[in-house]
C-alpha cells in the first residue's frame, strides 16, 4: 500500500457526446494523506467535480477514464468492477452533494436512510442500527434525534438536512469524505453552523476531506492544501497559505483579485477576469488560460506549459515561472 | 453620489401571500421603511426568505403590495390608505429590473435583438425599424456584446453573457432606477467581477440609481453606498456600508458578518464565528415581538412584547433592537 490515502496519477477522462469528444480532465495528478483537508476550486465545468468523483467510480456513462491511474487506499479503483466499487462506497469513503434537498429520498424516513448505510456495510442489526443511527445525528448536532429518525426529508430545513446527509456519510467511519460545494445552496449563517460541524467532525474522526467549491472563503479556513483547477487540469496546487500569499498561477492570481476585500478601508475596483470560460470540446491548443490571461506569450498559445516545482508541496503550470527561471539562471553564469 | 435629493421612499411596505388550501398568510415584507437617494445604490442584504427579493418586486409593483406608501422621484405610485394605485406604464420607462437567473428571465423563443428591442416597442421609442436596430446594437456594444449577437438565441451564451442581455433590456427605456435582483449570485467567480464592474461603469455614465439585492455581504458591500439588513420581512439595520462592517450594532447584522468566509487564510484562522443556533422561524408564524429573538444571544421576554423600531442610533445609522446597550 502506498503512503497516500488518494494517488491520482495523470488521469485522463473524457466525456463522448454527440457534440464530440469533452475533455473533462487532462492529466490529473493528486496525492492526499489520511487525515487531511484537500480544496478543489474552480469555475463549473472546470473538472472539479469530476475528479473527485472518480475516486467514488461515480462517472457518468458516456465518462470514461482514458489514460493514467486512480487509486484509494489500496485499490484501483480504475479496474475495479461496479460490483466491487459498492464495498467501498459509503464503507470507506462517502459523498456529501451540494443540495440536501435532492440527494434524500422524500418517501423513506431519515432513520431508514441512515440505517441503510449501516446495514449495508456492518452486521449490525435492529436495536443495534437504531442505536448507532441515534449516535451519529448526536454527533452532527441534531436534537431530539429518536423523534427525527421517525421523520421525513420535507419536515427538516435545509440545515438540518444537510446534516442528515453527513450523518449518512459518516456512518460507517469512511477514511475520506468528499464535500461537492456542501454549504452553496445554504444561507451564510447556516453555512458557518455546517462549516464549524466539518472542523469538528474531522478531528474526531481523523478523516481526510477533500473540499470542492468554488468559493475561495470556503477554504481559506479549512484546508491545508489548495489544487486549482482550470479547463479540466491543476494549474496550481500548493499549501493555502502558498495558493493565497504566494500564488504562482496568473489564473489564481486573478481569482484572488476578483474577489471584494470584505474589509477593505477605501474603495478599490475589482479586477475581473476578462473574457469567457473554455469551451472544452474545442480546448486551446496550448495553455487553457492563455486567450483570458493579460501576460500572455507566444509560447503560451502553441504549447502546454510543464509543471514548474517551487518546493515539494507546491507547483504551477505557467510559463511565466519557467521564463523567471531560465533568466535566473542566466543571471547566476 | 449626485445631490440628497430621495429619489424612492418607501414607508411601512407590507406585501402578505396568502397560503393554499388555509386562511394562513405568508408575511413576506412586514413593514419595510426605506428611502435611495438619486445616483444613491442602496443594497438589501438577507438569508433566502427574509423578503429582500419582494421587497424589489413590490416597489416595482411586480406583486400589488398589501399595504403601504411607495413614492417616487415626488410623485406617489400607491398608497394603501387613501387608495391611490398609479397606472404603472409611464413608470416603467423610469423603474427597471435585472433578475437573478438569466437562464430563465430571457425568453429561448426570441433573439437576442428582440429581447433589448421589446421595452422599445412596447414604449414606443422609436418610429423605425433602423433606429431600433440602431438603438439595440448600441445597447448591446454598451454591455460588452456586439451586433452579430443580435440575431442569436439566448441558449448561445454563457451565464455572463446572458446577464448582460438582461442588463441591455433593462437599459432599453433609458431608466433612472434600476432593482437588481442578485445579478451576480448565478454567475462564476471571476465572471461576477466583471458584471459588478459594468454596473459601477453604467451608473457613472447614466448617472442610475440602484437597489442592488444580494445575500452576498461582500458583494454588497463593495457595491452600495448605503445598506439595509432584513430578517424575516423586517429592516433590523440601515448603515453607510462602511459604518455598517466596522461598526454593526444589531446582533443579527453581527453574526451575518461573522459568518461570511474570509478568503484570507490568516485571518480565517483567527476571526471567531458568532454561529447561531437554529434556523430562521417561519414567515407564515412569525415569533411576537422582535423577529430575532428566538435566535438571538441576548434576547429575554421583553423583546417578546413588542417589534422594536428602527432607531437613529447615529448619523444615518438606525437599528431595531432594544438590547443595544448590551450587544458586546
Amino acid at each position: 500500500m502506498s503512503e497516500y490515502l488518494v494517488n491520482i496519477q495523470h488521469e485522463r477522462l473524457s466525456f463522448f457526446t454527440p457534440a464530440g469528444e469533452v475533455k473533462a480532465l487532462n492529466d490529473v495528478t493528486i496525492q492526499m494523506r489520511e487525515g487531511e483537508v484537500l480544496g478543489i476550486v474552480g469555475e463549473s465545468g472546470s473538472g472539479k467535480s469530476v475528479t473527485a468523483y472518480s475516486i467514488m467510480g461515480l462517472t457518468a456513462e458516456n465518462g470514461k477514464i482514458v489514460g493514467g491511474s486512480v487509486e484509494f487506499n489500496g485499490h484501483r479503483i480504475d479496474q475495479m468492477t461496479e460490483k466491487e466499487m459498492r464495498k467501498i462506497r459509503g464503507k470507506e469513503v462517502s459523498i456529501i452533494f451540494q443540495d440536501p434537498m435532492t440527494s434524500l429520498n422524500p418517501v423513506y424516513t431519515i432513520g431508514n436512510q441512515i440505517g441503510e448505510a449501516i446495514r449495508l456495510h456492518t452486521d449490525k442489526k435492529g436495536d443495534e442500527v437504531r442505536k448507532r443511527t441515534i449516535a451519529l445525528l448526536q454527533l452532527v448536532g441534531i436534537n431530539e434525534p429518536e423523534k427525527r429518525i421517525k421523520q421525513y426529508p420535507h419536515e427538516l430545513s435545509g440545515g438540518m438536512r444537510q446534516r442528515i446527509v453527513i450523518a449518512m456519510a459518516l456512518a460507517c467511519q469512511p477514511k475520506l469524505l468528499i464535500a461537492d460545494e456542501p454549504t452553496t445552496a445554504l444561507d451564510v449563517t447556516i453555512q458557518a453552523q455546517i462549516l464549524e460541524l466539518m472542523d469538528d467532525l474531522k478531528e474526531v474522526m481523523n478523516m481526510g476531506i477533500i473540499m470542492i467549491t468554488h468559493d475561495l472563503g470556503v477554504v481559506a479556513s479549512m484546508c491545508d492544501h489548495i489544487a486549482v483547477m482550470y479547463a479540466g487540469e491543476i494549474v496550481e496546487y500548493g499549501t493555502t497559505d502558498d495558493i493565497f500569499y504566494h500564488p504562482r498561477h496568473e489564473y489564481t492570481k486573478g481569482l484572488i483579485r476578483s474577489i471584494p476585500k470584505f474589509y477593505e478601508e477605501a474603495y478599490e475596483r475589482l479586477v475581473p477576469i476578462e473574457g469567457q470560460p473554455v469551451d472544452l470540446l474545442n480546448p486551446p491548443k496550448g495553455c487553457p488560460f492563455a486567450p483570458r490571461c493579460d501576460s500572455c506569450m507566444k509560447i503560451c498559445l502553441s504549447r502546454k506549459p510543464e509543471r514548474t516545482e517551487f518546493s515539494d508541496e507546491h507547483y504551477a503550470r505557467c510559463w511565466l515561472n519557467e521564463k523567471a527561471q531560465f533568466e535566473e539562471e542566466a543571471k547566476g553564469r | 453620489m449626485s445631490g440628497n435629493k430621495n429619489l424612492l421612499e418607501v414607508t411601512d411596505l407590507k406585501q402578505y401571500f396568502p397560503v393554499a388550501g388555509s386562511r394562513a398568510v405568508v408575511h413576506a415584507v412586514d413593514g419595510v421603511s426605506l428611502t435611495i437617494k438619486k445616483g444613491e445604490t442602496f443594497g438589501l442584504v438577507g438569508e433566502s426568505g427574509c423578503g429582500k427579493t419582494t421587497t424589489g418586486r413590490s416597489i416595482l409593483r411586480l406583486t400589488e403590495p398589501t399595504a403601504g406608501k411607495i413614492v417616487y422621484d415626488g410623485e406617489v405610485l400607491f398608497d394603501s390608505e387613501t387608495k391611490q394605485k398609479e397606472d404603472m406604464l409611464p413608470y416603467r420607462r423610469k423603474m427597471q429590473i435585472v433578475f437573478q437567473d438569466p437562464y430563465a428571465s430571457l425568453d429561448p423563443r426570441m433573439t437576442v435583438g428582440d429581447i433589448v428591442g421589446e421595452p422599445m416597442d412596447i414604449h414606443k421609442l422609436y418610429d423605425t425599424k433602423e433606429d431600433r436596430r440602431a438603438r439595440i446594437i448600441e445597447l448591446l456594444e454598451h454591455v460588452g456584446l456586439n451586433s452579430e449577437h443580435a440575431n442569436r438565441f439566448p441558449h448561445e451564451f454563457s451565464g455572463g453573457q446572458r446577464q448582460r442581455v438582461g442588463i441591455a433590456r433593462a437599459l432599453a427605456v433609458d431608466p433612472e432606477f434600476i432593482v437588481c435582483d442578485e445579478p451576480v449570485s448565478a454567475l462564476d467567480v471571476s465572471i461576477q467581477a466583471q458584471v459588478v464592474n459594468m454596473f459601477e461603469d453604467l451608473q457613472k455614465e447614466m448617472g442610475l440609481t440602484y437597489l442592488f439585492i444580494a445575500h452576498d455581504l461582500s458583494i454588497v458591500n463593495h457595491i452600495s453606498d448605503r445598506i439595509g439588513v432584513m430578517y424575516l420581512g423586517h429592516l433590523v439595520e440601515v448603515a453607510e456600508s462602511e459604518e455598517l462592517i466596522f461598526h454593526s450594532a444589531h446582533p443579527y447584522t453581527r453574526s451575518l458578518i461573522s459568518a461570511v468566509p474570509i478568503a484570507d487564510p490568516k485571518i480565517a484562522r483567527e476571526s471567531k464565528r458568532i454561529i447561531l443556533e437554529g434556523d430562521v422561524p417561519s414567515p407564515v408564524n412569525p415569533p411576537s415581538g422582535c423577529p430575532f429573538r428566538t435566535r438571538c444571544p441576548y434576547a429575554d421576554e421583553a423583546c417578546a412584547a413588542q417589534m422594536p423600531e428602527l432607531k437613529e442610533i447615529a448619523p444615518g445609522h438606525q437599528a431595531a433592537c432594544i438590547h443595544l446597550d448590551k450587544v458586546s
